[in-house]
């Protein structure tokens, strides 16, 4: 049976992590590929690395850290932040990268998802959507959730899927950073009208919250940082007690 | 010695770096000569299988491939290319393993693509398994599939209805998943081929 993923998501910044890393015996908090590395070992199923590196200049320490991890990490992992064009995915993937994820850019420019689908195949292409319930509805967000579009999350959700989105990773911001659990509602309605994965994010803050997202939604994937990074949440205990749950998972 | 077809379908990085990993050692197969320069060879391969096919065929190395007694081993688009055909692109293959390569239906009422982690079923005792055990966890990510056969199927997965994770005929072994991303179990089936 397919498992459900379980997928921690590390932000980097010219190459190295950024936000504390609360992990016993680590040598370097800040050294993406060691905290991949423990990842792995510890039986993530697939890893997200976030590059929030400011300047175009500095993309090409991204890179280099891009194939140091495909070098050494034996599991899939994505690349988003910072893609607008063809040449940055191309880049992206010579470097190792399983699957790239597009958010402000695709919306800003929907063709892109259809060039990059064109070029690489949909399992390249992951959306990202930042979402927000506001009176008028589910709002896309930009820049990190700072910025309210006029597009309907459903609608755009749609779109990108007929444009050849192969994954889809929705950021409920509402939730993002409570720890109140995942937005299982409004995942349930996205992954009920997408015949494409779809990965949840924003709000993980305990077990029962992936293993309430797993029951009241079809999901394929949960994300989550911080509670991965400080070590709130085990990854080897999280994928027992799913199991446990009767929740498919690979152990 | 492995040799890596090296036609240009897709990016072999993560192929190279679990071989190195796993102190294999490798080289590209550019032309029909080095061929004999390698004790394996593997056809790897990401996209489309038309395309794919189309850039097999420019490269002039498919003579040598079918001609082949070494053992081959295909990895994802690289396994749907030893068939004879693709419902991708309606695209004629190599035909060295008599099998069809077709698309996941929506009847079966399954995400496209199958992404992610599933579990394998060794049969007929292909000798990539040895040590790997049944409903072990491998790194799938395709929308075609090649369809399950009592002959030539080296392992089957469940996605809606039954397909071959695996497939061999003679020397020419392949896999649908992504060994190279399929953790230790993964390194475990390349070690083995490079151990036939």
């Amino acid at each position: 049976m397919l498992s459900k993923r379980i997928i921690p998501c590390l932000d980097v910044k010219d190459g190295r992590t950024v936000k504390g890393v609360n992990f016993v015996d680590l040598r370097d908090a800040g050294d993406p590929v060691e905290l991949a590395w423990q990842y792995s070992q510890q039986g993530a199923d697939e890893l997200v690395f976030l590059d929030i590196t400011a300047t175009h200049e500095k993309r090409k320490t991204t890179l280099e850290m891009v194939k140091a991890v495909a070098r050494q990490i034996n599991i899939p992992f994505t690349i988003g932040g910072g893609i607008s064009e063809i040449k940055d995915a191309e880049a992206l993937l010579n470097a190792g990268a399983d699957k790239i994820s597009i958010n402000s850019a695709a919306v800003r420019r929907p063709e892109l998802i259809d060039e990059l689908a064109k070029a690489f195949g949909i399992q390249f292409v992951v959306v990202a959507v930042d979402t927000k319930h506001l009176p008028e509805g589910d709002i896309v967000h930009l820049n990190g959730g700072r910025l309210a579009t006029e597009i309907q999350t459903q609608n755009w959700i749609k779109e990108a899927e007929n444009r050849g989105a192969g994954e889809i990773l929705l950021t409920s911001m509402d939730k993002d950073g409570t720890k109140s659990g995942f937005d299982n509602v409004l995942l349930k309605e996205i992954n009920d009208m997408v015949s494409i994965p779809v990965i949840a994010s924003g709000g993980a803050g305990s077990q029962q919250d992936f293993i309430d997202v797993f029951q009241k939604t079809n999901v394929d994937a949960a994300l989550a940082a911080s509670v991965f990074h400080y070590g709130e949440i085990l990854i080897p205990e999280l994928k027992k007690l799913l199991q446990e749950n009767n929740i498919p998972v690979r152990l | 010695m492995i040799g890596i077809v090296n036609y240009g379908a897709g990016n072999i990085f993560s192929l190279t770096s679990a071989l190195e990993r796993l102190g294999l050692s490798y080289g590209m197969i550019n032309t029909e000569a080095d061929f004999d320069k390698y004790e394996k060879i593997i056809i790897p391969g990401v996209g489309h299988a038309g395309t794919a096919m189309q850039k097999l065929k420019e490269t002039g190395l498919v003579p040598a491939i079918k001609a082949l007694t070494k053992p081959v081993l295909g990895i994802c688009v690289g396994m749907q290319l030893l068939t004879n055909f693709s419902e991708e692109g309606n695209s004629d293959l190599l035909g060295i393993i008599p099998l069809k390569t077709l698309r996941f239906k929506e009847e079966v009422s399954k995400k496209v693509p199958h992404m992610g982690w599933n579990q394998i079923k060794p049969i007929n005792d292909s000798p990539i398994f040895t040590g790997i055990a049944d409903k072990t966890y491998f790194y799938f990510v395709h929308s075609y599939f090649i369809e399950f056969n009592t002959k030539f199927t080296a392992a089957i997965c469940e996605y809606g209805i039954d397909f071959s994770a695996a497939i061999q005929k003679d020397n020419f072994y392949a896999v649908q998943f992504h060994p190279e991303k399929s953790g230790e179990a993964g390194e475990r089936l390349l070690k083995n081929f490079a151990n036939l």
